[in-house]
Formats: structure tokens, sequence, C-alpha cells
């Protein structure tokens, strides 16, 4: 029976079992944002004093499902369809062991599910980082720990579709790029993962009364080494996409595969201990620990996510200029496709996490400046910049990408669709800017009352702490009606767009059900072939000068605001 | 369209780096190692760095000391709190519990103080503002660091460590008196 389908549109070869649960990852994932989302509300319209919508325990409540429903169900079940598109499809292989990686989503799913009725329930109020020794309920944890299994197992159905690709040559050469920039993140996963285990089991048995004790700072230093390294999964799997984006519309070729494949091995190298930046302002960690752990003396990570900044739009740069765009600096962004959802989304995810995730995550991240950032609105304010307007916002630009060419459907909409980066990722921008100027001037993170009723001390935020919190709130409405216009265009889509040649359906592949003999043609792809060779060869001159200076802008911007956080610093009290 | 193809060149590690990518990565070089160079560089020079003197303690052991301590500096009452002036170059305490900061401090102004501080229950967080000075206190660590309040005024101590319902409650105080 032939397993694979061909898409008459992109090339791309879908083997069928892939297919069937890149499908079910990407919805989990949607109906997982759909949650967060509708949460999102709730956050947003608390948070702004002068609405002050929920009381503060279902604030709190709503808080957590909001964090744990975003930051893991959505984007690891996301990425769980990247990895399977990154093996299967791209390099034309069947995927290894279908069951086990269906075995895998299910416990993803049960995980997921059980997690977020814990939550529900109202006594598992812990924020997503569950600190010990506040406790949630042993479902809590334990849900958490299933998706995590779940998880791992599709990673490694990841690794043996590539031993398997590897073994029967169904491609030439090296793999592309954006497979080895997800394997760049699947290689994190599994540390991550590893560290999820270990401090989520004891702390499941602690729940459950089998462990006495767990010390609050060991479960900070481990957990964190699942937190923040998570992060660097999404950051791996985002700029692999952003890389694939910007071949499938340009048919831009990375500027070097040599630049490119060493930054992301960076990732793996220096990422390791990431959660020495979420114990800076802890106690007893010693400064030598701290100091090294965050940098490895010289910023390698960073230095990564400056290479990909410059060699993601430097290679669009490229492949615009040679159709022609030449004029001036920037004239081939200007006539870059912004009408097109993948484009814009992807771009505004690439400037948006540069300039503003990058920075604020490296300024934070510096020992001593820490300390007039840690635990303020400025953190969520950093990460919504890495993980929104970054890791989903280029997730949002995939999915535009995936409805035609894995669901076969038609784009219900299409100008909703045009417009949601903008709204999305402008509301977004906006709550990003005004939170970080409120952690500036102190306001704290997860509260529910800047007001501080019935405190039997009274302090008071000055009042443009306020503003800044109204402002970066409307901004918060604007991007949760950015995030339902994507979710009306994707799921919209999925149900009723128009179908693109007769196939399964949506529905019936996930029952299933025999599909129809038509669509799977073949049982062997062709092999896939090296890229082309280039008929010019590099000139020695600037090949992307445009991009070049908007990479100098983004360094002027980082060094400025760099030290300008030095200088707030400064004026702080001594301490030793 | 090389970016999910395999690359053009069997041996593309050898292909040469175009000028643009090394400028620009020598240049991104220089400054992480700059950025850096700039923490060891504020130990040497900076005035604001966080010690790293703590101690296993409990809650019981912590409590005590606070207790001395209020027990032998108190000058009065605030809301029901004890008000504590301590010598300066005194060990001072503070403990954060449920949902409160303890005791109400009062200091002088440019003393150096060795200002003790943990938690009693659930972890919290020492946020003096409008100074904008945050740190994680964690059960079962008493955390020491020198402190020099360069500023008279009155400081508000909010808890931004998500400690449960009345975490927005958690409001402490510390004058500095000139």
């Amino acid at each position: 029976m032939a397993e694979f389908r061909v898409c008459p549109d992109s090339g791309f070869y879908f083997h069928k079992s892939a297919e069937s649960l890149m499908k079910v990852n990407a919805v989990a994932g949607i109906v997982a944002l759909l949650v967060a989302g509708i949460l999102a509300i709730g956050v947003v319209l608390t948070r702004w004093q002068e609405v002050h919508l929920l009381p503060a325990d279902t604030f709190y409540m709503v808080l957590t499902g909001h964090g744990i429903n975003a930051l893991i169900f959505w984007i690891i079940f996301f990425e769980m369809a990247i990895l399977h598109f990154a093996s299967s499809t791209l390099l034309r292989c069947r995927l290894a062991t279908p069951r086990w990686a269906w075995a895998g989503f299910f416990l993803m799913l049960i995980g997921a599910v059980m997690n977020n009725v814990a939550v529900f329930s109202g006594k598992s109020s812990v924020m997503m980082t569950s600190y010990a020794p506040m406790q949630a309920e042993p479902h809590f944890y334990l849900g958490l720990i299933l998706f995590a299994v779940g998880a791992l197992i599709q990673v490694f159905v990841f690794f043996g579709t590539l031993v398997v690709a590897n073994q029967e040559k169904t491609y030439e050469g090296s793999v592309p790029l954006v497979t080895f920039g997800a394997i760049t993140a699947a290689i994190i996963a599994v540390f991550t993962i590893a560290s999820g285990a270990i401090i989520l089991i004891p702390t499941f048995l602690w729940s459950i009364g089998y462990v006495s004790h767990i010390d609050a700072e060991m479960y900070r230093v481990i957990w964190w080494g699942m937190g923040h390294s998570s992060q660097q999964i999404n950051v791996a799997a985002h700029v692999a996409v952003w890389y694939l984006i910007a071949g499938v519309l340009f048919g831009a070729r990375p500027m070097s595969e040599k630049v490119s494949r060493f930054a992301f091995l960076l990732y793996i190298l220096f990422l390791q201990l990431a959660s020495a930046h979420h114990i800076l302002v802890d106690p007893g960690i010693s400064t030598e620990w701290k100091i090294f752990n965050t940098s490895y003396a010289m910023y390698l990570a960073v230095l990564a996510s400056m290479i990909h900044g410059l060699t993601v739009p430097g290679s669009i740069e490229v492949a615009q200029r040679r159709k022609g765009f030449t004029k001036g600096l920037f004239e081939w962004l200007r006539k870059a496709p912004w009408g097109n959802p993948v484009f814009s989304a992807m771009f505004i995810s690439l400037v948006t996490f540069g300039f503003i995730g990058g920075i604020t995550g490296v300024v934070m991240g510096t020992e001593q400046i820490n300390l007039i950032i840690h635990n303020t609105i400025y953190v969520p304010a950093h990460f919504h910049a890495t993980v929104v307007t970054g890791t989903t916002l280029t997730f949002m630009a995939l999915t535009y990408l995936l409805i035609p060419v894995l669901f076969r459907r038609q784009m219900i909409l299409p100008w909703m669709a045009r417009l949601q980066p903008y709204v999305f990722g402008g509301g977004m921008t906006i709550l990003i800017l005004f939170m970080l100027g409120a952690g500036t001037l102190g306001v704290a993170r997860r509260h529910w009352d800047m007001d501080f009723t019935g405190a039997v001390m009274a302090f008071e935020y000055p009042a443009i702490a306020y503003t800044l919190m109204a402002v970066g709130a409307i901004g918060g409405v604007l991007a949760i009606v950015g995030g339902a216009m994507y979710l009306t265009v994707a799921v919209g889509s999925l149900l009723f767009g128009k179908k693109l040649e007769p196939s399964a359906g949506f529905l019936e592949s996930f029952i299933g059900k025999a599909l129809n003999a038509v669509v799977y043609t073949t049982n062997k792809p062709e092999v896939l072939q090296r890229a082309p060779k280039l008929q010019e060869e590099h000139t020695g001159s600037f090949e992307a000068p445009g991009t070049f200076a908007l990479a100098m802008l983004l360094l002027v911007t980082f060094v400025v605001y760099y030290f300008i956080n030095w200088k707030y610093l400064a004026s702080v009290w001594p301490l030793g | 369209m090389t970016s999910f193809m395999p690359p053009a060149d069997r041996v593309w590690w050898k292909v040469p780096v175009g000028r643009q990518e090394l400028i620009w990565i020598a240049i991104a070089l220089v400054w992480c190692i700059i950025m850096f160079l700039m923490m060891p560089l504020w130990h040497v020079y900076g005035k604001q760095n966080l010690s790293t003197e703590a101690y296993q303690t409990t809650p019981a052991k912590f409590g005590a000391k606070v207790e001395e301590m209020i027990s032998q500096y108190k000058v009065g009452e605030e809301a029901g709190l004890p008000v504590v002036a301590p010598p300066a170059g005194s060990d001072i305490y503070m403990l954060g519990r449920l949902w409160q900061w303890y005791p109400v401090l009062k200091l002088k102004k440019n003393q150096e103080y060795r200002l003790h501080l943990s938690s009693m229950d659930w972890q919290h967080g020492f946020s003096l503002q409008p100074d904008n000075i945050n740190l994680q206190i964690v059960p079962g660590y008493d955390m020491v660091l020198k402190i020099t309040p360069d500023k008279s005024g009155v400081y508000g101590v909010i808890c931004n460590e998500y400690c449960g319902i009345g975490h927005h409650t958690m409001v402490g105080k510390i004058y500095v008196e000139d």
C-alpha cells in the first residue's frame, strides 16, 4: 500500500503516519493556545488596575492555567509537529515506530488534561513554576510528568526517523539546515525533560507523602534546568522555522551553511546551566558560579542568536537582490510580501525577538542588574517578547504555511489572516514595552492588587506605574483580539476551508479511516537531492548591506540599553 | 531553498564564509566578551554586588534571632508590628511569612548593616520600593547582605514572589533617617 503523498503546490512529501501525527499534535497545541488565550483575558483585565476584573483566588488560578497552557502545552505540542515535519517530511522518510509516537502523543494529551483538571479545581494555583514548599495537588505534578514522558517518546521517534532516513538513504549529503535546527531543539529537549524528571518526580512523591521534604533552593536550581532550557528548545525550533519560511517564500539559501549550523551548535553547547539566570538573587549562590554559568565567559549562546539575527534576514536579502530588488539599502525589504501572513508574522517575530526579547533577556540575566529586575513585571514582559512575539508568532506563520500544504485546505477569511500578524504582534509589542516600563518602576509580577488592599502597611506605586500598566493592558486586549483572529482562521480553515484535492478530510485522519488510495501515490519518494549549486560564487563584497545596517542598529540599541541599566543599578542602595 | 534541502556542497564546512558574516561575528563576539567582563569589573568598581553569605537555618532558629533583636532594640509599634532601631553596624533581621514582613526596621542613613533575611514558610520576594532592590527569600536559608541605605525616607517592602491568596497584603516597611 502506498504510504506517501506529494503536495502538488510545495513538493513536500508526507508520510501517512507522520502526517496524522503532525495534524493531531498541531491541533492539540492550538486547543491549548485557545485555553491560554481565554485565560489571558482574565489576566490582562485584572492587572489593568482600573478594571480589576477577577477576585484574587480566581486570578491566581487563571494565571497558573494561562502560563502552563501557553508556555508548555501549546508550544511543546506544536514543536512535536515541527519535529515530525523536519524529519519525515523534509527528509522524505517514513516515520519510525508510529505506534510509539501515538503512545507519546496520548500520554501528552492525558497529562495536559490531568494538569488542567488540577488547576481548574482551584487547589493547584501554584503558578507554572510551582515553587516548593507551596504544594499543588498530586495530579498537577503527575500531569506534567506524563506530558514530559510523552514528549520524550516523540522526541525519540524523531531521532529514530533520522536514523531510518540515514539508513534507507532517502537524502543525499548532509541533513538540511532546518532539520539540523530541529535536531538542536530535540537534543535540548532531552536535557530539559531529564531536568524536569529529576525535580518533578520527587515533588510528586512529596505531594502524596512519600518524601518528607523538598529543599526550596534545590527545587529552584533544578526546576529552572527545565524551565529555562525549555525556552531554548523554542528558540532553536523557531529559528529553524524562520530558515524554513525564508526558503519556502523567497527560495533563500543560507548565507553560509557552516555559520548557521555552527550557531545552532552553540545553543547546545552553551545553554545547559541556564537555570543560573533565575537564581541570581537567591541565597548562597557563589558569585563565580553565577557569572560563569550565565555567560560561559563570552555569552556564546547570545552570539548564536546574534548570528541568526544576521543570517536569516540576510539570506532573504540576498535572494531578493538576486530577483532585482537592488535599489538602496532596503528595497528588498519594502518589496517583501507584507500582505502574506506567513512572511509578516515571521518578520515581526524576528524583529521583536531580537530587539526586545533578546536584549532584555541579556540585560536581566546580568548578575548584578538582576537585583533591580528580579520578579518585577519586567520579567513577563521579557518572556512575552521571546515566547509570544518570538515563538508563538513564528508558529502562527508556520500554521498559515501548513494549512494548504499539510491539511490541504484553502485558508478562509484571507483578509483576516493578512491583518492578524499586525494586530497580534502590534498589541503584544505594546503590552511588552509598557510592562517593561512598569517593571523598571518596581511593579511586581504575579500580583493581584497594585493598591495592596487590606495590607496593614501602606505602600503606593507612583501614578505613572498605573498608566503604564493600563496602556500595556490595552495592548494586551489587542493581542487577544489578534490571537482570536488566528484561531478563527486556523480552526475555521481546518473545518470549513475548501478541500484542495480529494483527500481524507480533517476529521477522518484522526480516526484512522482507510484513506483514499489516490492521495497516497508512492511508497518510495524520490531521493532528496542536494540543493543546486549556485552559478556565481562569493564576490567578497557585502551581499546583504541592508541587513548589516539593521544588525548594527540592533547592536547600538543593545549597547545603549545595557549601559542605561548599569547606570540605574548604580543609583540604588550600595550593598555587598 | 537550501534551508530545507541538503547543502549544495558535499563538503559544506570547507566553503569559505563571506566577509560580512565574519565581520558581524567578530563585532558580536567582542560585545559578548565586554558584557562578560562587566560583571567581574562591577565587583571591583561597583557598589551593588550581592553577597554570597548564607546559612542553613530553620524557621524556629531564625524566628528566635528576630525576637532577640526585637527585645533588645524595640522603639515602638506600628500597625501591631514592632518597630526596631538596631545600632549601626549590627546584625539586623527581617523575616517573611504569610503574609507580612516582620518587624519594621528603623535605620540610619549612610550606615552599614548586616541584614539577615529568611522565610518562615513559603518562598517570598523581598522587593524594596521605590529603590527597587529585589531578592528571593527562600525558607531554610538565612541570607546575609551588607546594606548601606544612602537616601533617607520611608521604604516599602513588598512581596514579589507569589505566596498565596494574601500575597498582595504582604507589605513591610523600612525607615531610613538622617
